[in-house]
């Protein structure tokens, strides 16, 4: 009669588990290799602390611009590789805006708006910061949140919306176009200069065994923004009506369509979500890295795609938590590698991300 | 290897096999299912199917939607792991074989939906099967010398083509694109390509679907004769009429298991039961 | 027969629609007009002899580099369907292998300059295309059974790590088992003397004086050999990639593009075919890169090869049809032609018969001039960033192919994979019946 034989013998481990536990040897590896280094003084606790708080707080700029591009990846299927170049935008929206508040009255609007391209106007001049001026700042900040959803709306009605039934390759091909639409309209008014903006703020400073650690009130600013939105996304998609039919579209889109619920509101509504969370990212990073230029998006995209894999598209949870993590791989991994190579690192561990777990750490099938 | 009434009824799992009367003496099954089971999710599509297939027969898997039988195909052309079991084909275990080894090896198997490359010609469809083909090795398409023997195959393989799209009747397709083709057309299509490859065994899925009766006749004409040149066919096929008039066995199967497996007289009779059973007409 | 939608064929009169099925007359053709149109600016503007002669090369040598590289994205995505968006960074590995090698040994280099390895120029490059090989093989191998946009991101992601990993201050210069190598960091590193500029100054001296006599400047001859060796490249590279696509290889290929599946289940290994073609592929960028980047400007950044380059390479393949090699070199020349080099032509024309005053201000500046009825600074603006707008142009051009004609010009043109004429075979068929044998095939 029928013989019931499994095809491997039971001893000879799968795959996936051979996978994950070297996985969880080279990490307990790591681990291990950072403690001999704080224990033998290799590697002062201040400078580890440093690099996991800069990490968390990088990380979590990436894994918000990352919610955007996880929504929109899921519920339209393709990779919207525009979504840096929204971040771009609208944080040159966002720190026009600031400056123009900031400096009002004392410097010509148009200047301000321009973030002084040309040498008109120099940060110190202005002397933009968290701590000098609150107000100006977060002006800017809802601007670019307003901006990054307008821009991401835009795109969506003139280019996208035509193209539902594309494809998920054809689209993403649109989006580079888009994205390189964007990028050089931004060179084109700004040109590829790159502006100060900030003067220093205000730092506490830790003291730790070889050093001091800063934590800056750019860094709690965007700390306790990263929180708010993800509480208020969190909100958005478990108590409202509109959040349960984002939801649901994630999970089955045509099943929800079928069940009558407004797919393009839900779709409208993914766009204006993603993109004011771009925008907030985008004004963030500005703001903790001082400076500005036409590429701030556009470099931070592939880490951006590397936080939304590894966290599984389609999840806002995972977006964030991938970003963090990502954020922390960059900055932990300088211990043992030169910071220049950072990014490559992270660039690395998101290939191999794709390559043994595509559908992430969280392997998201609804949000 | 005909097992005769080893029906246990006390095993849950196994399913009740009826043998075919007949069995030409000693001649061994040329594709063998045993015990194949496969889960999706939750779902457990398959739970223990068997069967066997004789060499140059024309045998008729037949059952509900949902019984298995695409999934079966799936796992015997090697599309599809199985969680548990084994196929073995000309005497050798094929179990978990990639579909393009299975296909190397002489099985061989076509899709439900006409799967054609639209992009391309039909005589490009029929001329990319073949083993063998010295031009796919990249270099001998290019270098200048070697190149001659690549354009000697090249032709004989367009003799093979034409002549087996001659045998089909569509050689005055040859030079359409193939996703201009009717519904029809690809079906015939489908089953030339596949040809191509020289099969010993073909899987066919469905073959008939939406393929006029006149066609289908004609089809059927063309199976029977390429069966009695030596290949053999396992056909998925929802019109009973066909199963029961043209083929030696038929396998049943109904919620990912065999159920009955024998001569058309045989399931026939053992059909009041299916009926009984299943509330209503198989298929 | 191809299923052709031909938007020219469809516009031509009759007798010149004849023409234009030749793939010849399509691509002269359309270079001819793009000549035609460049002459006619060059007479616009003034031009001399010589003026033309450069106007004409320049353009010549953009079609030419991009066209190689496009059609190897062709073969990658529109043959294979390997959605290669890391074109940048396999040239980059040849061109920096090469360079590499070839620089002098420590202690003969010039002083101030990196030294290298020493080795003879020829090894040089057939090095660096093994390394754009190897790459390519390295980078595909596990990533082919991605689904094509992760395949994109992490073709994405490989030349980027590629273009930090020559960027890095740490490998700008170091000293490994005694031999002393870099790669420049970000401010570069010098390539290798131009062999063909180095044959004119020697033995092709003579050459170079008689067109002198004529009264032209001598650099003509070295400048358009050196197109020409260009030429000769992009027609060999159009010739490989022609007999690589019409044979039962590039059959395999575009089976696997239109369904991957249905080719595995008809006994082909496909990712076998894959990693060929896209290593294959990836060599011929490494010879690219090293002619390109290397031998014609004699010097290499990472700055080079940014990803913006990649795009542009990809809108010519988009805009001639991605899937027909003619097409793609179509592409390449309208691309180029209207596209990449247009605003600068429009830009020159412009600056000669509308004099505009005065230097180009900040955009708030030309903006808040406008303001006051000064239209001039605002043009003389627009007109110094025709290298940004023309960028943008091309994302434009982008989105409206995508969405108006995703095929591209010729993309529904049909390249039948043979390596034998089967349009031929079946008219002597059909023609006198099925008895009747067909004739030879192609003697080579």
């Amino acid at each position: 009669m029928a013989l019931l034989r499994d095809k491997t013998p039971d001893w000879v481990p799968d795959r996936a588990r051979v996978r994950t536990a070297l996985f969880v040897a080279v990490l307990a590896l790591l681990l291990f290799d950072v403690l001999r280094r704080l224990l033998g003084e290799s590697l002062a606790p201040s400078l580890l602390t440093g690099y996991l708080w800069n990490g968390l707080v990088f990380g979590l700029v990436i894994g918000l611009a990352g919610v955007g591009l996880s929504l929109t990846y899921d519920l339209l299927g393709f990779a919207n590789f525009a979504h840096g170049d929204y971040i771009s935008v609208s944080a040159f929206v966002g720190w026009g805006s600031t400056y123009l508040v900031a400096g009002f009255g004392d410097f010509d609007p148009l200047n301000l708006l321009f973030l002084g391209v040309g040498d008109t106007v120099f940060p110190r001049d202005v002397g933009v910061s968290v701590t000098n001026t609150p107000v100006a700042v977060l002006v800017g900040l809802v601007i670019a949140a307003v901006g990054g959803a307008a821009v991401a709306l835009l795109f969506d009605r003139f280019v996208y919306r035509s193209m539902r039934k594309s494809g998920a390759i054809a689209l993403l091909i649109a989006s580079v176009g888009v994205a390189f639409t964007l990028r050089f309209m931004l060179v084109f008014l700004f040109t590829q200069d790159t502006f100060g903006l900030t003067v220093s703020a205000w730092a506490y400073e830790l003291s730790l065994p070889g050093g001091t650690v800063n934590v800056s009130a750019p860094e709690l600013l965007l700390v306790t923004v990263a929180v708010v939105s993800m509480v208020s996304v969190h909100l958005l998609l478990t108590r409202t009506k509109l959040g349960k039919a984002m939801r649901a579209m994630s999970a089955n889109r045509d099943l929800a369509r079928v069940t009558g619920i407004p797919s393009e509101r839900v779709v409208t509504a993914t766009w204006l979500v993603g993109g004011a969370l771009a925008g907030l990212a985008g004004f963030m990073i500005a703001l903790f890295q001082g400076t500005i230029n036409y590429q701030l998006g556009w470099t931070l995209l592939l880490l951006v795609f590397a936080g939304v894999i590894m966290g599984g598209i389609g999840s806002v949870y995972g977006a964030i938590a991938g970003g963090v993590l990502i954020g922390l791989v960059t900055r932990v991994s300088q211990v043992w590698i030169p910071a220049s190579f950072a990014e490559a690192v992270g660039f690395a561990v998101m290939i191999a991300v794709l390559l043994t777990r595509p559908s992430g750490i969280f392997g998201g099938d609804s949000l | 290897m005909s097992s005769t009434s080893e029906a246990d009824a006390t095993d849950a799992d196994a399913a009740e096999t009826v043998d075919a009367a007949g069995d030409a003496a000693g001649t061994d099954p040329i594709l063998t299912v045993d015990g194949v089971r496969k889960t999706f999710g939750g779902v457990t599509a398959l739970d223990g199917v068997s069967f066997e297939v004789e060499p140059e027969t024309l045998t008729g898997l037949i059952g509900p939607n949902g019984a298995g039988k695409s999934t079966t195909f799936n796992v015997i052309s090697g599309a599809i792991e199985p969680d548990a079991g084994k196929v073995t084909f000309d005497g050798q275990d094929i179990t978990g074989w990639a579909p393009y080894e299975t296909s190397s090896r002489g099985l061989v198997r076509t899709f439900q939906i006409a799967r054609e490359f639209e992009t391309m010609t039909v005589l490009e469809n029929m001329m990319l099967p073949p083993k063998g083909q010295r031009g796919e090795v990249a270099w001998r398409s290019i270098l200048p010398g070697v190149r001659g023997g690549v354009q000697a195959d090249e032709e004989e393989l367009f003799e093979r083509a034409w002549e087996m799209l001659e045998f089909f009747d569509i050689d005055h397709l040859a030079l359409e694109e193939a996703g201009t083709l009717s519904g029809g057309q690809r079906k015939l299509l489908e089953l030339a390509r596949a040809l191509m490859l020289d099969p010993e065994m073909l899987l066919l899925d469905e073959p008939f679907a939406g393929v006029n009766p006149s066609l289908e006749q004609d089809l059927l004409d063309r199976i029977e004769d390429l069966r009695d040149r030596g290949r053999t066919f396992l056909l998925v096929e929802h019109d009973m009429d066909l199963i029961m008039e043209h083929c030696e066995r038929v396998i049943v199967m109904h919620q990912g298991q065999t159920l009955v497996t024998g001569s058309p007289e045989e399931v026939r009779s053992e059909e009041q039961v299916i009926e009984a059973y299943l509330g209503g007409e198989v298929a | 027969m191809s299923g052709a939608t031909d938007p020219i064929a469809s516009r031509l009169p009759d007798p010149l629609a004849g023409y234009w099925e030749r793939d010849i007359v399509k691509i002269f053709g359309t270079l001819g007009v793009v000549y035609a149109l460049y002459l006619f600016v060059g007479f616009l503007l003034g031009y001399d002899l010589f003026g033309q002669l450069n106007s004409l090369r320049r353009l010549t040598f953009l079609v030419v580099v991009y066209g190689i590289a496009a059609l190897v994205v062709n073969l990658h995505w529109g043959y294979s369907g390997l959605f290669n968006i890391g074109v940048v960074g396999f040239m980059a590995i040849g061109v920096y292998t090469a360079t590499i090698l070839s620089r002098p040994v420590a202690g003969q280099n010039p002083t101030g300059s990196l030294p290298g390895f020493g080795v003879p120029l020829a090894l040089a490059v057939v090095a660096g295309i093994l390394a754009a090989a190897a790459a390519g093989y390295v980078a595909a191998l596990p990533s082919l059974r991605l689904r094509d946009d992760y395949f994109a991101i992490v073709t994405l992601a490989f030349a980027e790590i590629v273009r930090i990993t020559f960027k890095s201050s740490e490998l700008q210069e170091v000293t490994v088992f005694g031999w002393t190598f870099g790669t420049g960091g970000g401010r570069g590193i010098r390539t290798f003397s131009n062999p063909v500029r180095d044959f004119f100054e020697t033995t092709g001296q003579p050459l170079v004086a008689a067109v002198e006599s004529l009264g032209l400047d001598g650099q003509v001859v070295t400048d358009w050999a050196f197109v020409f060796v260009l030429l000769a490249i992009l027609v060999g590279t159009y010739w490989l990639i022609a007999r690589l696509s019409a044979s039962p290889f590039g059959r395999v290929l575009k089976g696997i593009r239109d369904d991957e599946e249905a080719t595995q289940s008809l006994a082909k290994r496909t990712s076998s075919f894959k990693i060929r073609a896209f290593v294959i592929g990836c060599a011929i960028l490494g010879l690219l890169g090293i002619v390109w980047q290397g031998a014609s400007s004699g010097y290499i950044t990472p700055g080079r090869f940014l990803p913006e380059l990649t795009f542009f390479i990809w809108i010519a393949v988009i805009i001639g049809g991605a899937g027909s090699n003619t097409g793609t070199v179509v592409g390449t020349i309208l691309f180029v032609g209207l596209v990449l080099e247009g605003p600068a032509q429009v830009r020159r024309v412009v600056d000669e018969f509308v004099g505009l005053s005065g230097t180009a201000p900040t955009f708030p500046d030309a903006l808040g001039a406008l303001g006051g009825g000064n239209v001039d600074p605002i043009l003389l603006y627009v007109f110094d960033q025709t290298s940004a707008l023309r960028v943008v142009l091309t994302g434009l051009v982008l989105i409206w192919l995508l969405k108006r004609r995703p095929q591209g010009l010729l993309g529904d043109r049909r390249e039948v994979a043979s390596s034998i004429d089967l349009e031929e075979r079946v008219e002597k068929r059909r023609q006198s019946g099925s008895e009747a044998t067909p004739q030879g095939g192609d003697a080579d």
